[in-house]
Formats: structure tokens, C-alpha cells, sequence
């Protein structure tokens, strides 16, 4: 399949991208990477009469080291967090999450900004980005604002962006040395979305502590406060995430609940070993 | 209509583009490239993998109106460069393929695994393989092309 027929606009700056998006009245929509965007497009599943492809705006690529946060550019791609070009105040943290994203020719074009603002459920970036206590800024025609990444992830495919709005950046507070952190992904394939994600992130410096969940059949990311505390303290076992599990997301198939619980598990595990 | 300027195998290329073309219906119905295959068109096959400033992407998924600036390598674009040549070598020699199909974007990726990594075992190099679909060879002859390209190069 082919994307149909639409109006394509590559502007160079944040604010031509703005003004192209309001003309669009609704109809209009941001072209990061494309890497889910292109092929929801070929298979029709997504609509647009006008891409805006925001790719050769240069700001939105830049990555920079702003003193107490790390500032990227929505449109820095998977790849280069991967490489390492982000600098490392996560212990690794944003290069293994980058790293274990699709295939690298994917990630060579998709981007962190994309991730978020695509809001799909099974996505690792808003999972990574809410337990790093992770902030949006986000362009409009009526100014700027910032929001947490948990504020920003509304639901399945659906953020708190207005038509009108586009995702800049995402501030990542640096961590200390001492953050522990870790990243489960359950697949059968490498390469594939994970059926159930989790991540566990505890920084006894900064007091970061955090227990995130993210999956389709969950609805996307979910922060799991009940297990946080335990993170830090508490002795925690299988029946115990079980039940968080139930209180935090509902009734979940068995399988489901199984695959979560063991991967909360084993992030909790990580982090506390 | 838009327009559209990029570099492809080496030749600058200017024109006129519908905007909803992918940048393989580009270089296959517009430039004549039809090394450039279409498997699946949308990102999960890998065949159309082709090189933009020298790292792979999916040109299936990828719109040929982003393309402005950049340089394309298509399988027919490597010419005589030494780690493709060695890799042309290593595939034929371990049977790396049978039909074909998915031998440009095969090659395409393992250009790139064989340029980033210094070593990888099989496991890795299975895994940074696993975007790209091959059903014909069962993927042992072009594990151990890249196997060999990847000791070549530490020799």
C-alpha cells in the first residue's frame, strides 16, 4: 500500500512548522522519523492531508547538556542516543533503552520525540521517560509550555499535544552516580514491541524512585506506586506485584498478568540487587 | 508537486516530486534503480534497506520529499568499495543467498553491523540481523558472511 495523496511542507524553523499546522485545521500532522507514522499512512490506518516534516528544523536535532537536565531535541533519532552522543548521566540507562528499539535501520531515523508524541502503548521511550521523572517542552502559537512525561501520555494514541502544538524537547533530570536502574522488555522477536515493559529506577541521591509499566494490553505506560515504596524498603514478592498489578490496571488475561508481574519483578529485582 | 534535490550512487538529482511517494518508488519507478526491492512496504522486511549518509534505512517508509540534501547508496551504488566488495565475496562464497530477494537490503545491514561492531558473536549478529527476512537460506550463509567480513576486518 502507498500513503494517498497529501501536501507535504518542509519547513526549516519551529515557527513556519506552527503557522503551516494552524493552517491545517486539524487535518495537518508532524512528520518526526516516520518510522510508525509512514506505514500507518501506506496502511491507511492514519490520516493526514498535510505533513509537516519538522526533519530539517536544526534545533529540534541538538542534544545539550543544560546543567541539572539533559535537553534533547524531540527529533534526536534512537540511534544517536544509542551511540552514546546524549553523554551518560543514566548509567547507561538511555542507551539500552535506545539500543533494544526495533532495528537500527529504524532507529537511524526514528526519534525520541516521534515515540512520545505517537503515543503508542507498547512504545519504550514514554515507559523510560516517566520513570526518569523526564519533562516536555512543547511549542505552540499562543507560546511555550512544559508538562511531565506522565501528564503528557493522555492514552492509546493520545497526548496532551493540541492540533496546533508540536513536542521540542524532552529534559531528562541527570541522575547520580548513584541511580540504579532496569529496563525488561518481554518479546519473542528481537526487534518486535515488547508485550509487557517495565522499569525500575531508584536514585537514593536525588530521591528518584520510580516503578513504570507500559504494554498494549495495559493501556500504555502506568506508574505502579504501590510498588515504589517497596523498591526502596519493603520486601516484595510475586504475590505482591500480582496484586498491584490487579489493583493498579484491572483485570488482566492470565497470561497478561503473569507477563507484567514477571517483568516488574525482575526490574524491582535488578534494581535492589 | 514538490521539490526534491539529493545525491543518489554519486549523481546529483533534481526534480519534481508527488508528495506521497516513498523514497523506494523513487529510485525504482523514477530513477530506474530496481535493485532497491519492496517487500512488505511498511518497515518489517527489510528488503528495501538502503544506505542515507551512510547509515541503513527503510526507504519503504521513508518519503522521498524528506530525502532533500542527503546521499543515497543503493545496491547498485557500492561500486568498488573494498567492505562491500568483501562482503559480495563473503555472501557468494558462504551462499548467503539463493533468490535474491532480500539480498540489497541484506547487504545494506551488514554493511552496517560489520562497520559499527569490532565483534559479535552469532547471538548478535542474529539479532541486529532480525529486521531483515530471508526465506530462502535459513540465514546461516549470511551469519557467516558477516562473521568472516567482521574477522577480516580485525586481521
Amino acid at each position: 500500500m502507498k500513503a494517498p495523496a497529501l501536501e507535504f511542507h518542509r519547513p526549516d524553523t519551529v515557527q513556519a512548522a506552527l503557522a503551516i499546522l494552524a493552517e491545517g485545521d486539524g487535518a495537518a500532522r508532524v512528520l518526526a522519523g516516520g518510522q510508525s507514522l509512514v506505514p500507518m499512512l501506506n496502511l491507511r490506518v492514519a490520516f493526514a492531508e498535510t505533513l509537516v516534516d519538522i526533519g530539517a528544523i536544526q534545533e529540534l536535532a541538538a542534544i545539550e547538556d543544560a546543567g541539572n537536565h539533559v535537553r534533547l531535541g524531540a527529533s534526536v533519532s534512537h540511534a544517536r542516543i544509542e551511540d552514546g552522543q546524549t553523554g551518560d548521566y543514566f548509567g547507561g540507562m538511555l542507551g539500552h533503552v535506545a539500543g533494544n528499539i526495533a532495528y537500527r535501520a529504524i532507529r537511524n531515523r526514528g526519534t525520541i520525540g516521534g515515540s512520545l508524541a505517537h503515543a503508542d502503548p507498547a512504545a519504550d521511550w514514554p515507559v523510560a521517560m516517566i520513570a526518569l521523572g523526564a519533562n516536555v517542552e512543547i511549542a505552540g502559537s499562543n507560546g511555550s509550555r512544559k508538562l511531565p512525561v506522565d501528564e503528557f501520555m493522555v492514552d492509546v494514541f493520545t497526548t496532551a499535544l493540541q492540533e496546533d502544538e508540536i513536542l521540542t524537547a524532552i529534559c531528562i533530570p541527570k541522575a547520580s552516580p548513584k541511580l540504579r536502574w532496569s529496563f525488561q522488555k518481554m518479546r519473542k522477536k528481537a526487534g518486535a514491541f515488547g508485550e509487557a515493559i517495565a522499569a525500575a529506577v531508584h536514585d537514593p541521591e536525588s530521591g528518584l524512585c520510580r516503578v513504570v509499566a507500559g504494554s498494549s494490553a495495559i493501556g500504555g505506560p502506568q506508574r505502579f506506586t504501590l510498588l515504589e515504596t517497596a523498591l526502596q524498603d519493603g520486601d516484595v514478592d510475586d504475590d505482591a506485584i500480582r496484586d498491584a498489578v490487579t489493583r493498579t490496571i484491572g483485570s488482566l488475561g492470565r497470561y497478561e498478568t503473569q507477563i507484567h508481574t514477571v517483568c516488574l519483578r525482575r526490574a524491582i529485582e535488578e534494581v535492589r540487587t | 508537486m514538490t521539490t526534491l534535490s539529493l545525491t543518489v550512487n554519486g549523481r546529483q538529482v533534481s526534480t519534481e516530486i508527488d508528495p506521497r511517494l516513498n523514497l523506494a518508488d523513487f529510485l525504482r519507478e523514477r530513477l530506474s534503480l530496481k535493485g532497491t526491492h519492496l517487500g512488505c512496504e511498511h518497515g518489517a522486511c527489510g528488503a528495501c534497506t538502503v544506505l542515507m549518509d551512510g547509515m541503513p534505512i527503510r526507504s519503504c517508509i521513508t518519503m522521498a520529499a524528506s530525502c532533500d540534501g542527503v546521499e543515497i547508496t543503493t545496491v547498485e551504488g557500492y561500486d568498488d568499495n573494498k567492505l562491500m566488495s568483501r562482503l559480495r565475496r563473503a555472501f557468494r562464497e558462504e551462499h548467503a543467498l539463493q533468490c535474491g530477494y532480500c539480498t540489497p537490503g541484506m547487504l545494506a545491514t551488514a554493511y552496517d553491523i560489520v562497520s559499527r561492531l569490532d565483534r559479535a558473536d552469532e547471538n548478535e549478529i542474529r539479532a541486529a540481523l532480525a529486521g531483515c527476512v530471508c526465506r530462502c537460506t535459513g540465514y546461516r550463509g549470511i551469519v557467516r558472511a558477516i562473521e568472516r567480513c567482521i574477522a577480516e576486518k580485525n586481521a
